[in-house]
């Protein structure tokens, strides 16, 4: 399991740098999806099959999506990034990073507590408990993504004038 | 059996199986079409597949200079790996299975949603707009049709209380799940014919408007491995039809093995039947059918399945 371990998260951070480093937005979103790969073996081996599957497919199908829209906003054959876009994402990531750090270098009890406790998650168990103590949480996250879908809808509709004949009529 | 063995032998089998399906699907059309179909090469015509790929093998490997070569080469290995992949769940007999993976249900869905990759990426690397739009169109498509392809399925897991095939297979002893969740299964074989890209679904390689959509700029044999890739993936949803609502392997007299083929091959033909038979829509009334009909029956489907579900287990 170790050596599995240790290759997906060298391909994850691997893939991660070149999603930053690259300058066409296609071959970065290629490289995003390498990461969550990455990510969703290392959940796979932490014992969380359920977890990985879902990364996945949602984040596969997420990413497709953000493809569309990466051709219908640069168009095809110019999706260049500028470098100056990625200042803000690597505060952030210097953020996550010094978190990172601080946990191991001055919390290394606490971090060998967690990864100590591997053991196999079912999706049963998974299920009860994103309905049981967390179901607050999940219904948060349904209004969330309601409320993304009426704000979708709304941008997307028609702005036709009414006098037009109805499409489908 | 040696796994690494079983494996080699199983994606084999499966290439054999898919090329087989060619020409089942060569013969059945022009059967529908009153023509005879390739007829020549070896017992009625049963060898002019390998002929095509030899014939196919020896040609150039050109990459068109304006496309993006990288992401080019790539495109049409994604649905070789992911539709292959996908087999390894499969449980084609009783112990016959390359992994019997607790979310073995869930990999199938992760691999056909990472399926959508090769064609959307081949219509971006091809670098012309008759593969870009038909690039665009298989995203819209098949990002659709997966949304209630996972919805209709989950009746079938609810009344087996299990993500695994094996399990899902076993459930059905007493009977195939295709009369209680006669609603999943026909939603599933709809937008299975949709995720397999054919007609009535193939408008991301409508000839008529779009030349030959996402694969336009491709030839020998990257082209070969979407058109190969297209026909394991018709066995692939077949296999799953017959997984999850026709019992599996399950039958009398025959050996387990034999009923899973010969229930594929039934799908199979009926694949090619419909392709015989049916007209090409228009891309709004595609989608449009999907989210106003297909996806709210799945829904229904869904919570009808829990209902009963929940009443019997008090």
């Amino acid at each position: 399991m170790n050596v599995s371990f240790i290759v997906a998260g060298v391909v994850a951070i691997l893939a991660t740098v070149m999603v930053i480093v690259q300058r066409n937005a296609v071959h970065a979103l290629l490289y995003l999806i390498v990461s969550l790969f990455a990510l969703a073996v290392t959940m796979f081996l932490l014992g969380a099959p359920f977890v990985a599957a879902l990364e996945v497919i949602v984040y596969a199908g997420a990413i497709m999506v953000l493809f569309v829209f990466v051709v219908m906003m640069t168009g095809a054959e110019s999706s260049r990034v500028e470098p100056r876009a990625w200042i803000g994402p690597s505060i952030l990531g210097i953020v996550l990073l010094a978190e990172l750090s601080w946990v191991l270098l001055f919390a290394p009890a606490a971090a060998g507590r967690v990864v100590g406790q591997v053991k196999g998650v079912s999706s049963k168990e998974l299920g009860i408990a994103l309905l049981g103590p967390y179901l607050v949480g999940v219904e948060i996250a349904a209004f969330l993504l309601l409320a993304g879908l009426v704000g979708a809808y709304h941008l997307g509709r028609r702005h036709s004038p009414p006098s037009l004949p109805k499409e489908g009529a | 059996m040696n796994p690494v063995l079983f494996a080699i032998a199983l994606v084999f089998g499966i290439l054999f199986f898919a090329a087989f399906v060619i020409w089942i699907e060569r013969r059945f059309l022009a059967l529908v079409q009153e023509r005879y179909g390739p007829n020549r090469v070896g017992p009625l015509g049963l060898v002019q597949v390998i002929a095509d790929i030899i014939k196919i093998l020896t040609k150039e490997n050109w990459i068109p200079p304006f496309a993006d070569k990288g992401v080019f080469v790539i495109a049409p290995m994604i649905i070789m790996v992911t539709v292959l992949a996908s087999f390894a769940v499969i449980p084609l007999g009783p112990g016959i299975v390359a992994s019997d993976l607790d979310v073995g249900l869930l990999f199938f869905l992760a691999m056909s949603s990472l399926a959508v990759y090769s064609v959307a990426l081949a219509g971006w690397a091809s670098n012309s707009k008759f593969a870009l739009l038909g690039g665009i169109r298989a995203v819209g498509q098949m990002v659709s049709y997966e949304v209630f392809m996972g919805i209709s399925l989950l009746g079938v897991v609810l009344q087996t209380g299990s993500f695994s095939l094996v399990a899902i297979i076993e459930a059905q002893r007493r009977l195939w799940f295709c009369v209680p969740q006669f609603v999943g299964f026909v939603v599933f074989f709809i937008a299975g014919l949709a995720e397999t890209r054919r007609i009535p679904f193939d408008l991301p390689e409508a000839e008529s408007e779009l030349v030959a959509g996402y694969h336009t700029e491709y030839s020998g044999f990257k082209f070969a491995m979407f058109y190969l890739g297209e026909y394991v993936g018709i066995t692939l949803i077949s296999s799953m039809i017959v997984v999850l609502f026709f019992g599996g392997w399950l039958g009398p007299w025959l050996p387990p093995f034999l009923w899973f083929v010969v229930k594929t091959l039934f799908f199979v033909v009926v694949f090619v039947l419909i392709r015989g038979s049916l007209p090409r829509p228009r891309y709004d009334q595609l989608i449009g059918f999907g989210w106003k009909l297909m996806f709210p029956l799945a829904l229904a489907n869904l919570v009808a399945t829990g209902g009963i579900v929940l009443a019997l287990a008090r």
